[in-house]
């Protein structure tokens, strides 16, 4: 299973975050289109081990599910699509751009920081 | 700005608690060390394959035939990806051709990392086309790239011809599709190339999809001109970067050059 290698990515790139801002990680919510591969419960299972030890440990990890959308290069339309049918929900043509639905990306981290941090005069 | 990933991160401060909004790939890492292996092939003017396949397809028998049949007009090497053991390797070097094995361990997929520290062990100034040959599995290689130029996905006869439908993410991202082993084809009932082949186009992927036989030597010459075209066209793109890039330093150099009286 590769979603705990791409969890290990991910607390790398939300440590990284947490550490310029000398906070403590309480929320990671994360994009993930059908076409990226990865499947979100494995997902979900895999973050609390990937966590354990950095500052992300104990957070919560949210999965917005990204829909996927194709547009057709013979009639312009832009249609839903399942992951095993990229097919033009008007003409039915095969020849179809992804417009969305391959994404893994890290979309938001909310921070808890450092009480003094936050009441240290504004420079 | 974000200084992680160089995205347009905004951030709300509150009295004890910040919202960081991001928009990073969660791959970010791997991905620079991918574009980092394909800067490696492209200076050295080698083009890169990565072979993948549930276990058993027959990688290394295509690898095999591949090398007998191109030995004298390329210089392979093949970058070896298995769980355990260094038995692909040895069946690779016995064809005379350099193969370095990734012994992964366990893990289900080659990542950018382990081919880049793979390439430090096979000399790419004596080498015109490098061969990965993925750890068996048609779900987590798929979303690794290694700094590959073209992904080469097979089917065998005996996996059955709806397995496009079954791993859309795989076989989205195959640059060419091999239908292996179909000298069985004939004992199977449940295998038919155009049922595969549409299921390949309902991906809206227009790769070509070639049946062939490596072990019987059935239909090789359309693969083999496949590659010899693809070689072709990679080895254009990167003698034309390297020109521009060549100009770019020459015009750079001139720039600097002290002026004359």
């Amino acid at each position: 299973m590769h979603e705990l290698a791409i969890c290990q990515a991910l607390i790398s790139q939300v440590e990284t975050i947490a550490r310029q801002r000398s906070g403590q990680v309480r929320h990671v919510r994360v994009g993930i289109g059908p076409l990226s591969g990865v499947e979100p419960r494995l997902l979900e299972d895999a973050y609390p081990l990937a966590c354990a030890g950095t500052c992300a440990e104990g957070s919560q990890l949210a999965i917005e599910a990204m829909n996927i959308r194709v547009r057709c290069r013979s009639c312009g339309a832009e249609s839903e699509a399942a992951p095993n049918r990229l097919l033009c929900g008007a003409c039915g043509d095969w020849h179809t751009d992804l417009l969305s639905g391959d994404e893994l990306i890290l979309l938001q981290v909310k921070l808890e920081t450092q009480d003094d941090l936050v009441e240290a005069p504004n420079v | 700005m974000c200084e992680t990933c160089g995205c347009s991160a905004t951030q709300t401060s509150g009295k004890d608690a910040e919202t960081v909004d991001v928009l990073g790939r969660l791959l970010d890492a791997n991905d620079r060390t991918a574009a980092h292996n394909r800067d490696h092939f492209d200076s050295h003017g080698v083009v890169a394959f990565n072979l993948m396949s549930s276990p058993g397809a027959g990688k290394t028998a295509l690898l095999e035939a591949t090398i007998d049949a191109l030995k004298a007009d390329f210089r392979m090497g093949v970058i070896e990806g298995d769980l355990e053991t260094d038995s692909d390797a040895r069946r690779i070097r016995a064809r005379g051709v350099p193969a370095v094995q990734i012994t992964t361990g366990g893990a289900c997929h080659l990542d950018a990392r382990m081919v880049h520290d793979a390439l430090h062990d096979l000399a790419l100034s004596q080498l015109d086309i490098v061969f990965i040959e993925n750890v068996g599995n048609l779900v987590c290689p798929a979303s690794f790239d290694l700094g590959q130029h073209r992904n080469v996905v097979l089917l065998s006869a005996t996996e059955g011809d709806d397995k496009p439908a079954k791993y859309p993410v795989m076989f989205r991202a195959a640059d060419l599709v091999l239908l292996s082993k179909m000298d069985l084809a004939p004992v199977l009932d449940d295998f038919e190339p155009l049922r595969a082949e549409k299921a390949v186009r309902e991906l809206a992927n227009a790769a070509p999809v070639i049946p062939l036989s490596a072990r019987k030597g059935f239909n090789l010459g359309p693969w083999e001109a496949w590659l010899r075209d693809e070689v072709a066209r990679i080895r254009a793109t990167q003698s034309a970067t390297h020109e521009a890039r060549e100009a770019l330093h020459e015009h750079h150099h001139h720039h600097h050059q002290p002026a004359v009286a």
